[in-house]
């Protein structure tokens, strides 16, 4: 029982790292990117490359795979995704099915379909037993690496400079444009960092939530459930539902294995009718 | 229209609203090709009624989101619920397709229905979540009722019995062909009433702004709960159509890439004349077939580079090629508007 909590635990870490990109970008910019598993993609496939391929250590990779994906969000953001953001959410949503689809089958095209292995480190692997309780060493090298994120993240966002402006120009870009602040910089920055988190959260998960060209499609609605269940007011939100989450499914698929992934939809459906604003949002 | 003691205004609003409701010609020349096309072009005929098929489907998601603004990203629930209540209904019930259609209708509208009081709550991008959400349940409940559905094996022993009696289904897809126009131009036919009706108006109000719309006395809610229940039966319709005219059904009418595939042939032809999913279906078809021509494996890539050229060009360009086309025919007699 605890294993599984434990496990639960880590997953909904690795949902936060995933999807905390998403919530900036939907949340706060008012942007529907549903190929935003596409950049955790990137990472994953570059961490597997770089692994398998090229020998190189795993934990080394992890870094890459971040830069990799944030360079790839920089460019797209600077060139596609700036002419969108006054769109309507229909094109935002068919633009970013659009590279969605791109994404997909010119992975499939590089790649091949096949699920990517990734061979993880030896002192990665495993299970200790503390207190008699079964724990996987990877997990817990998730759950340590997710934390220190999510806590930087928070950090980040509430007590630096960097985190203000965003704020600012979340609130209102007019204003925050009028004082100073170089919103479409500040924009840009905010994407390639989500857009590399996701990458680095692809690349953490490649071994557990498994590597295929689908993989965008497969966890959009994960992602969006993160953001939608967490609200976009903090990053508190989003952490609380990935854990939520996390430890809901891996509850759920092996308590009532014949429900699967309804239970989540479920769950997303009502809190969206109940609150639609976010379970953990301020009343606004 | 009552035609006692109208003001010259009062007349006015009569006659413009009257306008439409008359076929020009370009229409009637539209449903003459189609007809044409079931002689011209036996050989084709199989694509062609994936092509209707994809028509209707675009034409329901034409009535929610072209006329009252809704956008969907769940339109595959209401289709699929109708392919799988059309398909187990040949299986246990009997195989006659009018009857289908109209159980697929059925089951679509109860299911829009159910949840179209979801889509009262919150904007877009709720309705976006709630729509998603919606069919990414049921998807999950077909595969998992594997007893009922068959789950990811697909259902399969659809027998279906001839139209009316006369018209067997054949394996060149000539009567499923005309099967899928006719209902394609008796939903078409039924659409147009709907929308140039005063009901069809007062989406187009709440469509354009519902607070104005509500302050002016049309209900809001009501009239989207009706519309996105009539749109989940044109969506049934077309599902049961899909089972009738393939006699198979995997969980792929379910999928996302079904929401997608209607939204994305809508928004190609462009929405709210209800012409646009016809001939969004066509150039998507034929793109598609084009494409899969020479790079079978692949073509969702191309199909995903035109998605974001045609969005970052703008996608109201090819219904302004429409419009403008359909202007200098009407030119030629009318004048210009």
């Amino acid at each position: 029982m605890i294993t599984l909590l434990f496990d639960g635990l880590a997953y909904g870490m690795l949902l936060f790292i995933l999807s905390c990109g998403l919530a900036v970008t939907l949340g706060l910019m008012n942007f529907i990117n549903l190929a935003h598993g596409a950049f955790a993609m990137a990472g994953g496939y570059a961490t597997v490359i770089l692994t398998n391929r090229l020998g190189m250590p795993f934990l080394l990779t992890l870094p890459v795979a971040f830069v990799i994906a944030a360079a790839v969000g920089w460019v797209l953001e600077r060139t596609l995704y700036i002419r969108m953001y006054e769109k309507s959410p229909l094109d935002q949503v068919l633009f970013s099915i659009g590279l969605v689809f791109m994404a997909v089958s010119g992975v499939d095209y590089l790649m091949g379909s096949q699920q990517q292995i990734l061979h993880l480190p030896d002192f990665l692997r495993g299970r200790v037993e503390v207190f008699g309780v079964g724990i996987g060493i990877y997990r817990t090298f998730l759950i340590v690496v997710c934390g220190v994120l999510a806590l930087a993240l928070q950090l980040a966002v509430t007590r630096t400079r960097f985190g203000s402006r965003l704020r600012a120009a979340v609130d209102d870009r007019r204003v925050a444009r009028g004082v100073g602040i170089p919103v479409k910089t500040v924009f840009a920055v905010t994407f390639a960092v989500g857009s590399g988190l996701a990458g680095l959260g692809g690349a953490l998960g490649a071994e557990i939530l498994g590597l295929d060209p689908s993989f965008p499609l497969k966890f959009m609605v994960y992602f969006l459930i993160v953001v939608s269940v967490g609200g976009t007011s903090s990053m508190a939100g989003p952490l609380y539902a990935s854990i939520l989450l996390g430890v809901a499914d891996v509850l759920g698929k092996y308590y009532v294995p014949e429900l699967g992934g309804f239970v989540i939809y479920a769950v997303l459906v009502v809190v969206l009718v109940v609150r639609p604003q976010g379970l953990f949002a301020r009343a606004s | 229209m009552a035609k006692t003691d109208m003001t010259p205004n009062g007349a006015k609003v009569v006659k413009i609203m009257r306008r439409p409701v008359r076929w020009s010609l370009a229409e009637i020349a539209f449903w003459l090709l189609a007809v044409a096309s079931v002689f011209l072009l036996p050989g084709q005929h199989l694509i062609l009624t994936e092509i209707a098929g994809l028509a209707i489907l675009a034409l329901s998601l034409d009535l929610i989101l072209g006329y009252a603004g809704v956008v969907s990203l769940g339109q595959a629930a209401m289709y699929g619920v109708g392919a799988y209540a059309a398909g187990l209904y040949a299986i246990h019930v009997t195989g006659e397709p009018l009857s289908g259609l109209l159980v697929g209708a059925a089951a679509g509208a109860v299911i829009a229905f159910a949840t179209s009081f979801l889509l009262l709550r919150g904007a877009d991008l709720t309705r976006l979540m709630v729509t998603l959400g919606v069919a990414a349940v049921l998807f999950e409940v077909a595969n998992k009722a594997a007893w009922l559905t068959g789950g990811a094996d697909g259902l399969q022993g659809i027998w279906i019995d001839p139209i009316l009696g006369l018209f067997d289904f054949d394996l060149e897809g000539h009567t499923g062909y005309v099967y899928s126009l006719t209902v394609l131009f008796v939903l078409f036919v039924i659409a147009r009433l709907v929308v140039n009706s005063p009901f069809g108006y007062s989406l187009k109000a709440v469509r354009d702004n519902p607070l104005r719309a509500s302050a002016v006395g049309v209900p809001v809610n009501a009239r989207l709960v009706a519309v996105y229940t009539l749109s989940g039966a044109y969506a049934g319709i077309a599902g049961a159509l899909f089972t009738q005219t393939q006699q198979f059904i995997s969980l792929d009418v379910l999928s996302f890439q079904k929401s997608a595939d209607g939204l994305m042939v809508l928004t190609i032809g462009g929405p709210g004349y209800l012409y646009g999913g016809m001939i969004g279906a066509l150039a998507y078809k034929l793109i598609q077939d084009a494409l899969s021509g020479f790079t079978p494996q692949y073509w969702q890539f191309w199909v995903g580079l035109l998605l974001v050229i045609f969005v970052l060009v703008g996608r109201d360009r090819p219904r302004q090629f429409v419009i403008d086309v359909m202007a200098r025919l009407r030119g030629g007699k009318g004048g210009a508007q």
